[in-house]
């Protein structure tokens, strides 16, 4: 895992520091609510609906167990006692008073975390693969790429004021975990038929107001060259960008006006422009930070462990959760283990400060003391040993952390919604509680196979309801709550922008309405269909006949 | 009828400007107006930068709860997160 070096941790200190005398002013009227906003905001720090709320940076989702720690001591101290993960891999304190940020922050950095990039006009923390450095089926880590990319945007001169903020992801499966077909940019490591390993470049997705499925602008881009692209891209969307009207400020409008291949032609221009050299790492530098990922020292163990087979057949609740919670491992003997937390009626994505305690032990005792936080808001254990995860399991569920249903219909994306948000039109969160609680039975869950239901309080798709399998965006109608519903979107690697089936549900209807589509799926699937296959293969047109028919 | 609310400046809890010119995390206790006094009273409020993080008027009736076309924001709001009520200031009315 990454430490920091002198540089990282004096520039942390120091932003504190800088954050420190900005609220000591800020309190004592020096400074204004629209001096101090958008100072706060660089911090991380955002004011919501019931109090501020603190948005701690998650550099590509990996948390060492003393960083879990000191986010379960932020919101025992601090706050209410949990925290909520977010969609980008980060984590959120919903009641921190503004006289204790600093401290809050002063104590984060003791354990190399911080807000920055969580908030503002500027690159924005990356995210990538929770499986990294685990997956059957990466080409290699991508995290040494993330942590570049982190260490070129932090605090980037020519970048700290862009049109609009700017994400990236970056994949290295041929699964894509990372959904980086709908970031403003999308890096896919791969290897090409000649055997060499580099990125497919994807420019202009996102979701919001206006959503948009990426354009490749680079089918490969040589991995030594990655920083010096990224410049060139930055630099035309800084430059021709729009900055005239906030909701047409992203990279994917400038894309999309422009059209995929013009837009690749600037980029290229500007790139061949570049002293590259400049820009771009040094082998050696390369390698140093690659060694900072290098895999733990795995033991060598036989692919079958007796004790997980003997404790599948004897323990029933056990072997559910291992079919559905367990992942394959690139390494014998072990796995890959997902930690929902979205159990049944529950709030997506929060995490108790014992809950965070207790991961961050099992994290440290089994697991080379990595923790992966995911963008569908749950957390993972990468490394496991199959013969430790009975024990695991117990531990986990005796703080309600084992829930059987990873990507299964109760594993709902949600964000904040009107509970929370100051952005928000409508609540989110109660209606991913009644659709968890309809469909609880485990066995139909299972049945019902894969199926990503995302929820959206508002425009901005925080939930990322354009991406769900079925999608559910809250719209509000003269003061009342109503629901409008998406379907046949994929933030995976197929994927698509799922298309709006009709008119606004209201809050009384929406789950019901779900059940009927999942109803209906459930007599036209065929063989092993999962929902997003059978809406692609009969269209929309029957989806939504069996939606309002007998409404 | 309009009263002033906004968000504490050292917590950001939610409140309400009072009859007394002191501010109340009770919307119950929170002064109300005619629509057409609310003007000058906000930007009073406004101008006590170190008191508050922001402010501005809501719609309340003569009972005292949020209403209008904000009524259910303003009414999570005062409350706290439905989906969590042990939290907010309904947890400390309880």
């Amino acid at each position: 895992m990454y430490r920091y070096d002198e540089f990282d941790a004096a520039m942390v200190a120091e932003r504190t520091e800088q954050f420190r005398g900005q609220v000591a002013r800020r309190l004592a009227g020096e400074l204004s609510e629209d001096e101090f906003k958008p100072l706060r905001l660089m911090n991380g720090l955002y004011l919501q609906l019931h109090a501020y709320m603190l948005r701690v940076a998650i550099p590509y989702g990996t948390l060492s167990s003393r960083q879990m720690r000191a986010l379960a001591h932020v919101a025992r101290k601090y706050d209410k006692g949990y925290g909520h993960f977010t969609t980008r891999q980060n984590i959120q304190f919903n009641w921190p008073a503004l006289v204790d940020v600093p401290d809050i922050l002063d104590d984060l950095a003791k354990a190399e975390l911080h807000a920055i990039q969580t908030s503002g006009n500027c690159i924005r923390n990356v995210t990538s693969d929770q499986y990294a450095g685990a997956a059957v089926d990466e080409v290699e880590d991508p995290r040494p790429y993330c942590e570049m990319i982190r260490q070129w945007s932090t605090f980037h001169p020519e970048f700290s004021f862009l049109p609009r903020k700017f994400k990236i992801a970056v994949t290295a499966a041929s699964t894509d975990r990372a959904a980086v077909k709908v970031h403003d940019i999308g890096l896919r490591l791969y290897k090409n038929d000649k055997g060499e390993t580099g990125f497919e470049v994807i420019v202009g997705g996102g979701l919001g107001r206006t959503p948009y499925v990426g354009h490749t602008i680079r089918e490969f881009l040589p991995k030594e060259h990655l920083l010096s692209y990224l410049e060139a891209i930055l630099r035309v969307y800084n430059l021709q960008g729009r900055r005239d009207n906030l909701y047409k400020a992203r990279i994917k409008i400038l894309v999309n006006a422009e059209g995929a291949e013009r837009f690749r032609d600037m980029v290229e221009a500007e790139w061949a422009l570049m002293d590259k050299a400049k820009v771009d790492l040094p082998v050696e530098e390369m390698a140093r930070i690659r060694a900072y990922f290098a895999a733990p020292a795995f033991a060598e163990l036989s692919q079958e462990s007796e004790g997980f087979d003997q404790a599948r057949t004897a323990d029933a609740a056990f072997a559910q959760w291992a079919n559905v919670n367990v992942a394959a491992h690139k390494i014998p003997g072990y796995a890959i283990v997902n930690i929902s937390l979205k159990p049944i009626a529950g709030v997506p994505g929060d995490a108790s400060d014992a809950q965070m305690e207790t991961v961050a032990d099992i994290a440290e005792r089994h697991s080379f003391d990595e923790i992966r936080v995911t963008h569908e808001q749950n957390l993972v254990l990468p490394h496991l040993r199959k013969d430790d995860l009975y024990a695991v399991w117990k531990a986990l569920r005796a703080v309600d952390l084992a829930t059987p249903n990873i990507g299964l219909v109760s594993d709902i994306i949600a964000c904040p919604g009107l509970d929370y948000c100051n952005l928000a039109n409508t609540r989110s969160i109660p209606v991913a509680q009644r659709i968890s609680e309809r469909f609880a039975d485990l066995e139909t869950q299972e049945d019902l196979g894969e199926l990503k239901i995302k929820i959206s309080g508002c425009i901005n798709a925080c939930g990322h309801h354009h991406v769900g399998h079925i999608g559910i965006l809250g719209v509000d109608k003269k003061g009342e709550e109503f629901y409008q519903i998406t379907l046949g979107g994929s933030g995976a690697e197929d994927a698509a922008i799922g298309d709006i089936v009709g008119r606004g549900l209201s809050s009384g209807e929406v789950v019901d309405a779900v059940e009927k589509l999942i109803e209906f799926y459930r007599e036209n699937r065929q063989n092993s269909e999962r929902f997003l296959d059978t809406y692609r293969r009969l269209g929309a047109e029957p989806f939504k006949e069996a939606l309002y028919a007998a409404a | 009828m309009k009263a002033v609310t906004g968000n504490r400046l050292a917590d950001g809890a939610v409140v309400y400007l009072r009859d007394d010119d002191q501010w109340t995390s009770d919307i119950l206790k929170a002064a109300r107006f005619a629509d057409e006094d609310a003007a000058p009273v906000l930007a009073a409020a406004q101008s006590r930068v170190r008191e508050i993080a922001d402010a501005y008027l809501i719609d309340i009736d003569a009972g005292g709860a949020p209403s209008g076309r904000a009524s259910l924001r303003e009414t999570i709001r005062t409350a706290g997160p439905t989906v969590r009520a042990d939290l907010g200031y309904q947890a400390e009315r309880r």
